[in-house]
C-alpha cells in the first residue's frame, strides 16, 4: 500500500513538472528559431502581456477549485476600466477615486456573481454568463460607447504609468513595474491557497461541498467570498490593462476570461474543483504569452497564436486525464 | 456427484504492485446458489470480473462444460451464457423497460427500429420470468429499485442461452420484502437450471438463499462448503481467521439516572411526521425502520443538514435552534452519513484536511492555518482509533470502507462533540473493520459520549443499543429497552401501518 502511493506521488511530481519543462522548451525553441525574439525587449514585452491574464487566472483558479466557473472575468476587467476611467475624464475626480472605484465595480460584481450562485443557487455557468453580459453592456451604456483614454506619460497624471506599468527603478530604464505586483499577487494566492481557511474550504467545497457543509463549513459565505475575490483580482486586472495599452473599447473584452480559464486549465487544476495549483496557473499564463511574442517572430500571425493555444489546451488536459486513468488503475487494485 | 457447469482453477491475478488473485479455485452447478463470501478487498470481484470478461487472467484456468474458455469481453462472456448483475443499477431511467433489455442489439427492420417486436420479445421474456407487473413500455424511472432490479436480471437473462447468472450485493438497495421478492425469483431461475454465484455481505441471507459457501481471504481461497454443514460462525472465522464482534447485549448499560442529553420534541418535515425521543448520556439508541422509514430524515433534522418544518430540538437542556449544520456542529452534534462518499470526506482531499474540516476555526490564527496542529492531530486519531494509512498527508480515496468511516469519526471527535448520530455505520464495510467500529462506539458511550445509531441490520442493532426507537412512514411506532427488543418485536413495529 504504501509502496503504490510512494510510485503515485512520483507520478504527480513528474506531472508537475510536465508545464514547467513545456514553458523552457517553448522558449529554447522561440530564442533559437525566432526572428530577434532572445533579447530583454521581447521578455519584457512577454511579462507585460502576462499581467491582465495573470490576474483573471489568479482570481478564477479559486473559482474553478472551488467547483464552479466564472465566465465574467473579460467584461468584468473591461467594465471595471472603463468606469474608473470615465469617472476621472467626464466626472472629473481624481484618477487614484477613479481606480479605487474600478476596483469597487469589479469586486461588486463578484460579489453579484457570488449571491446568485450560493444564495439563490443559479448554476455558475449561467450566472457569470449573465454577469459578463450585464458587464459588456453596462460599459458601454455609462460611457456611452467612448473609448476611453487612460494618461499617458508627459500629461498631469503620468504617475500612473509609472506607477503600474514602466518606471525607472533601480537604475533601469524603463523597469517593468508590473511584474512586482503580478508576482506579489503570485504569492499572496500561494500564500491564500495553500496557508489559509479560505483556500482550504475552497478546495473542500471543490472536492464535495455537502460534505463539507455537513462537516459545519458555511459553504454558501465561503463561496460568496471566493466568488468575490475573483471579482477583485477581475478589477486589479483591468488597472493593469489600462496600464499597458492605455485605451480600453467599450463592448470588449468578452472573450478575454477564456484566456485567463486557458491558463488554468493549461496549470493543472480540474475543472471537476477539488485540486489546483497557483504555480501551475502562472506557468500556464506565460505558456501563453511566450507563444503570443514567440509564434510572430517566427513569422505566424495571430491566428496561429489562437490555433496553437488550442493545441496545447487538449494536449494538456489529454495528459491530465491519462495520468488520472494510470493513478485510478494503480489505486483500484 | 454432479458434474458442475463452471470450474475455474489456479486462477492468478496481477495489478501493478499486488498480487490480487493467488491460486483461486471456484466452481458452479447448474441450478444451484453458490454464495461468494470474503472481507473486502478479498478478490471476490476480481474474480468475477475474469469470468465475466472484464478482466484477462494471468494464469489458471476456466472450464466451461468441461471446455477450456479464454473470455475476452462482456460480449463474448454473455455469448457464452455468463452474465454479471452489477451492485448498482445501470439501467437507463428515462428509457422504456424493453429499450434498456434491448439496447446495442435493437430489432430493425431494414434501417428502421422495429418497436413493436422489441415490445412483444420484451413481455414475452417478462412472462417467462412471471413478472407479470412490469410492461415493456413502462419507463423505468418510475418503477421501484427491486423491480428495477428485475429488469436488470431480465435484461441478463434476455441472452438466449444465460446459464451463469453473478450478483454482486444484490440486497444492497432494496428492502425487506423486496429481498423476499428477490429470493423467489432466484428460487425459480433455479428451478430453470441456472447456476448462480451470490455475492453478499449480508451473513444471514446466505442462510435463506445459498447451497453452497465459498470463502476468499486476501485474494487466496479458503474453503468451500456446504451451507447445511457449517454455522455463521465457522463461515466468519473462515473469512478472518478470527473470532469477531463483541457480545450482544442483553442489559442496557445506562443507569436509570443519567441525565437527558438530546431531547426533540414533535420533529416535522415533509418525510418525518412528528417524532419524539430522548438520547441519554452514555447511551446508544438505535433507531429501526425499513428504508424510506423516514430515520435518515430524521437524523439529518437534528443535524441541520435539511430544514424542519416544526419541532423542537433540546441539548443539554437547553432549546436550540437548528437551521444549519453549523448550528449543529456547534451544539456538539455530530453526523456520519450512511453515504460517506457523498456526504462525510472530501475523497480527494488528505485523512488530514478531512480531520481538521469542521476543526479549523480552533487549528488557526485568524485566515492562517497552521498545518503542523492540522497534521499533528490527525496523527493522534490515526493512533488512538487505528486508521490505516499510509500518512496523515494520503488522500482518502484511497482508503478501505472501514479506515474512510474511522477518518470521520476523527473529526467529530476533534470537534468534541457528545452526541453523534451513526447512520448506518457499517454498511459497505467488511467484517474486520465492523468489529473494530462496534468496539470504538462502545468506548465511545464509556467515555460518556452519546449515540444514535440508525441501522437496517437487526443483529447489530440488537448487539449495539440500550434501547430501540423504531419507526414506520415518518412516525415513531414504538419504543423499546433493550432487555425486551427482539427482532420480532422490531419487525411488528416497523411494519404498522398507523396511517399518521
Amino acid at each position: 500500500m504504501e509502496n503504490i502511493n510512494r510510485k503515485n506521488n512520483k507520478k504527480l511530481n513528474l506531472q508537475a513538472l510536465l508545464a514547467p519543462v513545456a514553458l523552457v522548451i517553448l522558449y529554447v525553441f522561440f530564442s533559437v528559431f525566432g526572428k530577434n525574439f532572445f533579447d530583454v525587449y521581447t521578455l519584457k514585452t512577454i511579462l507585460e502581456s502576462s499581467y491582465y491574464v495573470g490576474f483573471m487566472a489568479f482570481g478564477v483558479t479559486f473559482v474553478i477549485i472551488s467547483g464552479g466557473i466564472d465566465l465574467s472575468l473579460g467584461s468584468n476587467m473591461m467594465c471595471s476600466a472603463l468606469i474608473g476611467c470615465y469617472a476621472f475624464s467626464k466626472w472629473g475626480l481624481p484618477l487614484w477615486t477613479g481606480l479605487l472605484l474600478s476596483v469597487a465595480v469589479g469586486t461588486l460584481f463578484g460579489l453579484l456573481n457570488g449571491v446568485m450562485i450560493a444564495k439563490f443557487k443559479l448554476p455558475p455557468f449561467i450566472a457569470t454568463l449573465g454577469t459578463q453580459m450585464v458587464t459588456l453592456g453596462l460599459g458601454s451604456i455609462i460611457t456611452n460607447v467612448q473609448t476611453q483614454r487612460f494618461p499617458t506619460i508627459g500629461t498631469a497624471n503620468e504617475w500612473f504609468k509609472k506607477a503600474f506599468y514602466r518606471c525607472d527603478l533601480l537604475g533601469i530604464k524603463g523597469f517593468p513595474i508590473g511584474a512586482v505586483y503580478l508576482f506579489a499577487a503570485f504569492f499572496i494566492a500561494i500564500f491564500l491557497l495553500s496557508k489559509t481557511k479560505f483556500g482550504r474550504y475552497a478546495l473542500a467545497i471543490g472536492s464535495n461541498e455537502e460534505a463539507a457543509r455537513l462537516s459545519g463549513v458555511k459553504t454558501d459565505n465561503w463561496k460568496i467570498l471566493i466568488y468575490t475575490v475573483c471579482g477583485l483580482f477581475c478589477a486589479i486586472a483591468g488597472i493593469f490593462y489600462a496600464a499597458c495599452y492605455t485605451t480600453v473599447i467599450p463592448g470588449t473584452g468578452n472573450g478575454l476570461e477564456m484566456n485567463g480559464i486557458t491558463a488554468v486549465i493549461i496549470g493543472g487544476t480540474s475543472m471537476a474543483g477539488g485540486s489546483g495549483s497557483i504555480i501551475g496557473t502562472m506557468i500556464g499564463v506565460f505558456i501563453m504569452s511566450v507563444l503570443k511574442n514567440g509564434l510572430p517572430s517566427i513569422g505566424l500571425q495571430s491566428q496561429w497564436q489562437t490555433f496553437f493555444t488550442g493545441v496545447v489546451v487538449i494536449g494538456a488536459v489529454l495528459l491530465d486525464q491519462a495520468r488520472i486513468r494510470a493513478a485510478s488503475r494503480v489505486r483500484k487494485n | 456427484m454432479v458434474q458442475p457447469i463452471l470450474e475455474m482453477q489456479g486462477i492468478q491475478k496481477y495489478f501493478p504492485g499486488v498480487h490480487a488473485l493467488d491460486d483461486c479455485r471456484f466452481e458452479l452447478r447448474a441450478g444451484e446458489v453458490h454464495a461468494l463470501v470474503g472481507e473486502n478487498g478479498a478478490g471476490k470481484s476480481t474474480l468475477m470480473k475474469i469470468l465475466s470478461g472484464i478482466y484477462p487472467r494471468d494464469g489458471g484456468s476456466v472450464r466451461l462444460d468441461g471446455r477450456e474458455i479464454n473470455v475476452k469481453s462482456t460480449l463474448e462472456a454473455q455469448r457464452l451464457g455468463i452474465s454479471i448483475i452489477h451492485q448498482e443499477i445501470n439501467l437507463m431511467q428515462d428509457l422504456t423497460v424493453s429499450e434498456n433489455i434491448y439496447i446495442g442489439r435493437e430489432p430493425t427492420q431494414g434501417i428502421l427500429l422495429n418497436g413493436a417486436k422489441q415490445d412483444a420479445q420484451t413481455n414475452a421474456l417478462l412472462d417467462s420470468l412471471r413478472l407479470t407487473d412490469i410492461r415493456a413500455g413502462t419507463r423505468v424511472r418510475t418503477l421501484t429499485v427491486a423491480k428495477q432490479q428485475m429488469v436488470e436480471i431480465a435484461k441478463a437473462l434476455s441472452f438466449s442461452n444465460t446459464r451463469i447468472l453473478i450478483m454482486d450485493e444484490p440486497t444492497a438497495a432494496l428492502t425487506e420484502s423486496e429481498i423476499e421478492d428477490l429470493f423467489t425469483f432466484i428460487r425459480r431461475l433455479k428451478a430453470q437450471g441456472v447456476g448462480i454465484v451470490y455475492i453478499s455481505h449480508r451473513m444471514e441471507e446466505l442462510r435463506i438463499i445459498a447451497d453452497r459457501v465459498t470463502v476468499m481471504r486476501d485474494g487466496k481461497y479458503v474453503g468451500t462448503r456446504n451451507m447445511a454443514d457449517v454455522s455463521m460462525d465457522d463461515i466468519i472465522s473462515m473469512m478472518v481467521g478470527r473470532v469477531i464482534y463483541e457480545q450482544p447485549k442483553t442489559k442496557s448499560a445506562v443507569p436509570e439516572t443519567a441525565p437527558v442529553v438530546l431531547e426533540v420534541i414533535n420533529l416535522r418535515s415533509p418525510a418525518v411526521k412528528g417524532v419524539s425521543f430522548t438520547l441519554k448520556k452514555g447511551e446508544i439508541l438505535g433507531l429501526a425502520g425499513l428504508m424510506g422509514a423516514g430515520r435518515t430524515e430524521v437524523a439529518r433534522l437534528i443535524c441541520g443538514a435539511d430544514p424542519m418544518s416544526g419541532g423542537e430540538i433540546i441539548v443539554q437542556g437547553r432549546k436550540m435552534r437548528i437551521t444549519s449544520p453549523n448550528d449543529a456542529v456547534r451544539a456538539g452534534i455530530g453526523y456520519l452519513s450512511e453515504d460517506r462518499k457523498r456526504f462525510g470526506l472530501c475523497l480527494g482531499l488528505s485523512v488530514a484536511d478531512n480531520v481538521a474540516l469542521p476543526n479549523l476555526n480552533a487549528m488557526s490564527s485568524g485566515p492562517v492555518i497552521n498545518d503542523r496542529k492540522v497534521a499533528h492531530t490527525a496523527k493522534k486519531y490515526v493512533d488512538r482509533i487505528q486508521i490505516k494509512t499510509p500518512g496523515v498527508h494520503a488522500p482518502t480515496k484511497g482508503l478501505s470502507g472501514g479506515n474512510q468511516q474511522k477518518v470521520v469519526i476523527g473529526k467529530w471527535l476533534e470537534r468534541n462533540c457528545d452526541i453523534l448520530i451513526f447512520d448506518e455505520p457499517t454498511r459497505g464495510i467488511d467484517v474486520g473493520a465492523k468489529s473494530e467500529i462496534y468496539k470504538l462506539m462502545n468506548d465511545l458511550v464509556r467515555q460518556g459520549k452519546s449515540i444514535i445509531m440508525i441501522s437496517s441490520e437487526m443483529p447489530e442493532l440488537l448487539r449495539m443499543s440500550d434501547r430501540v426507537v423504531v419507526m414506520c412512514e415518518g412516525v415513531k411506532t414504538g419504543e423499546l429497552p433493550i432487555e425486551e427488543a427482539t427482532q420480532e418485536k422490531i419487525m411488528t413495529l416497523a411494519t404498522q401501518h398507523t396511517g399518521g
